[in-house]
């Protein structure tokens, strides 16, 4: 399973990664080898198999029961707002976001 | 320099000699300091250190032997937290540069639990970067050493944690496993390491890697005290949805009993070619004291072994790709503003901030996750995750633990794995079947290899089986298997 350039350059703007391109020569060796080996998953037969997201779901369940929709005071913006890298109060300031065309 | 000597340390002889004054807290968070200042140099476990909040939770325990009170169950106990679990004011990296200044404003509910059960946080240890790793060497803050061998890896991903307890840096400490972090890093520093069922311990407060598999346990240099601590960091909390709302049964009082008429299931899918012989021989040794001790052995079948690591390196990732999505320098950690747009901050802030293994299992599970690719990776890989849930399913419904190495190998060599992903990923053969299951699973030390090097066996429970798992483990513990 060989991936090539253009789709390690797709996959990292889905991830807004940025590499340089000693990076993306590594990630395409790296993954291409990592996927072969994963490719043996395809020897299994699992026509009819349920997938398996939440391994405990059932014993977290609350049986449809939850809790009432009360706003309580969470009283920590203010912290939060102390290493926040650029705080405007009670914003996090960020750079302008540039219309695609 | 480390010590190799036991120190005689731990959650009960702290209590007495605390509740006969033979010492006071803060006299043993001094000394647990000076040993750190001493030993932290050359093994790089701790990244920081909490002597402000160790003083006062010294004092508080002081207070009450002061007055008399009765002491709580871990009072006056040094404990380490893993780096990726939230500590309130505390510098918590996750092992990475992204969050190289962050600071939690609160703690998760494990480090509240253990507080209020009168354990002393010392500081929080180093390990592989959001937890991706099976050596401690893909922390952006330096590889943590072995402690038995200190050209040799701790393990990973809570190799720092690992180390701090067997170099008697702290007496427990609290580690997490998504594939093999607790288990494989205690193996190789030769203490008992304890992966709990998934939703025994409430995940608040711990920064996510994988969620549907990431769990937080205990490392001690007992099972008496993995059972002390897991005891106090157990337990529904509503702060956790995915905790679970089955009662915590009394772990202590499962120490001690006798093993007679328990069945071990062995799967041959775990003593495999190209394993270290040492390995397959000691714990081979560790199965027979079981049975001497009573326990039955039973030849298990456990036909999709063999499909963990692909699945895992599919689930995992997949979910740490959701997970990490929120570094991106807009609420915390690093920012890097790049050519000054919003896009560009984000692709050049995680561009620096990740180091080369998080950035390998990112863009590993976006493409699983991507368009065209969905199907054929993470629903494969979660349907064959039901298949692997379903072996461990069927062989308790003839056993009542199951027995195996916890690694095919002793300690590597530091360097040794690190530029050959695929070859690290192998580490965790043994361990990722239990993590993918849901199941509980302790390594136990159990014995040396020629060179020295610890080996561990591990031994798995059916879900929320932790008392018996505890009850086989200490048993072998009294039996002299971790000496063998």
């Amino acid at each position: 399973m060989k991936l090539t350039q253009d789709e390690i350059l797709h996959v990292a703007r889905l991830a807004h990664l940025e590499l340089s391109a000693a990076e993306v020569e590594g990630l395409g060796r790296q993954l291409s080898e990592i996927l072969t080996y994963i490719d043996k998953l395809n020897q299994l037969d699992t026509s009819g198999v349920e997938p398996l997201a939440q391994v405990m779901a059932a014993f977290a369940a609350t049986d449809g029961v939850l809790r009432d929709d009360e706003e309580a005071p969470c009283g920590i913006a203010s912290e939060v707002l102390k290493t926040a890298p650029e705080p405007a109060p009670p914003y996090f300031r960020v750079p302008k976001v540039i219309e695609r065309g | 320099m480390v010590s190799d000597r036991k120190n005689g340390w731990d959650v009960r002889t702290i209590r007495r000699a605390l509740e006969s004054r033979q010492i006071s807290a803060r006299e043993l968070v001094k000394e647990f300091y000076a040993r750190i200042e001493a030993g932290n140099r050359e093994l790089n476990a701790f990244l920081s250190l909490s002597p402000d909040r160790a003083h006062t939770q010294a004092d508080r325990v002081d207070a009450l032997i002061a007055g008399g009170k009765p002491l709580p169950p871990l009072a006056g106990a040094p404990i380490a937290i893993k780096d990726v679990i939230s500590t309130q004011g505390i510098r918590t990296t996750c092992g990475s540069k992204i969050l190289e200044t962050y600071v939690p404003p609160y703690d998760a509910t494990a480090v509240t639990r253990l507080e209020a059960a009168g354990a002393i946080v010392l500081g929080k240890t180093n390990c592989d970067e959001f937890a991706m790793g099976s050596s401690n060497e893909n922390s952006a803050y330096g590889p943590v050493r072995n402690p038995v061998a200190p050209e040799r890896v701790p393990g990973g991903s809570s190799g720092g944690s690992a180390a701090a307890v067997a170099a008697h840096l702290a007496v427990c400490a609290l580690g997490t496993d998504t594939g093999g972090s607790i288990r494989q890093p205690g193996a190789f520093c030769g203490i008992p390491a304890m992966m709990p069922t998934y939703g025994r311990v409430s995940r608040y407060g711990l920064i996510a890697f994988a969620s549907s598999l990431d769990r937080i346990g205990p490392f001690a240099s007992s099972v008496h005290d993995i059972a002390a601590t897991l005891a106090v960091i157990a337990g529904r909390d509503a702060a956790d949805a995915t905790s679970a709302q089955v009662p915590v049964p009394d772990l202590l009082a499962s120490l001690g009993q006798p093993v007679k008429g328990l069945r071990i299931g062995v799967p041959e899918e775990y003593f495999i070619e190209g394993m270290q012989p040492e390995v397959r021989a000691r714990v081979e040794k560790g199965i027979a004291l079981l049975e001497s001790l009573g326990c039955a052995t039973v030849k298990l079948k456990m036909p999709h072994t063999d499909y963990a690591i692909a699945t895992y390196y599919i689930v995992a990732t997949a979910e740490a790709s959701s997970n990490l999505a929120r570094y991106d320098g807009v609420r915390y950690g690093l920012r890097d503003v790049g050519d000054g747009t919003l896009m560009s901050m984000y692709r050049r802030t995680r561009g620096r901030g990740f180091g080369p293994e998080v950035k390998r299992r990112i863009m590993l599970g976006t493409y699983a996750l991507s368009s065209g690719y969905y199907d054929a990776y993470y629903l494969k890989a979660q349907k064959v995750r039901s298949l692997i849930a379903r072996d461990f399913t069927d062989a308790f419904s003839k056993v009542d633990a199951i027995v195996t190495p916890t690694s095919p190998v002793t300690a590597f060599r530091l360097g040794e794995r690190a530029s050959d992903p695929l070859q690290m990923y192998l580490a965790d053969i043994f361990t990722v079947t239990g993590s993918l299951a849901g199941v509980p699973g302790i390594s136990v030390p159990c014995g040396k290899d020629a060179a020295g090097l610890p080996i561990g066996m591990q031994i798995f429970g059916p879900h929320f089986g932790e008392a018996r798992v505890l009850q086989l483990a200490h048993a072998f513990e009294a039996a002299g298997g971790f000496t063998l």
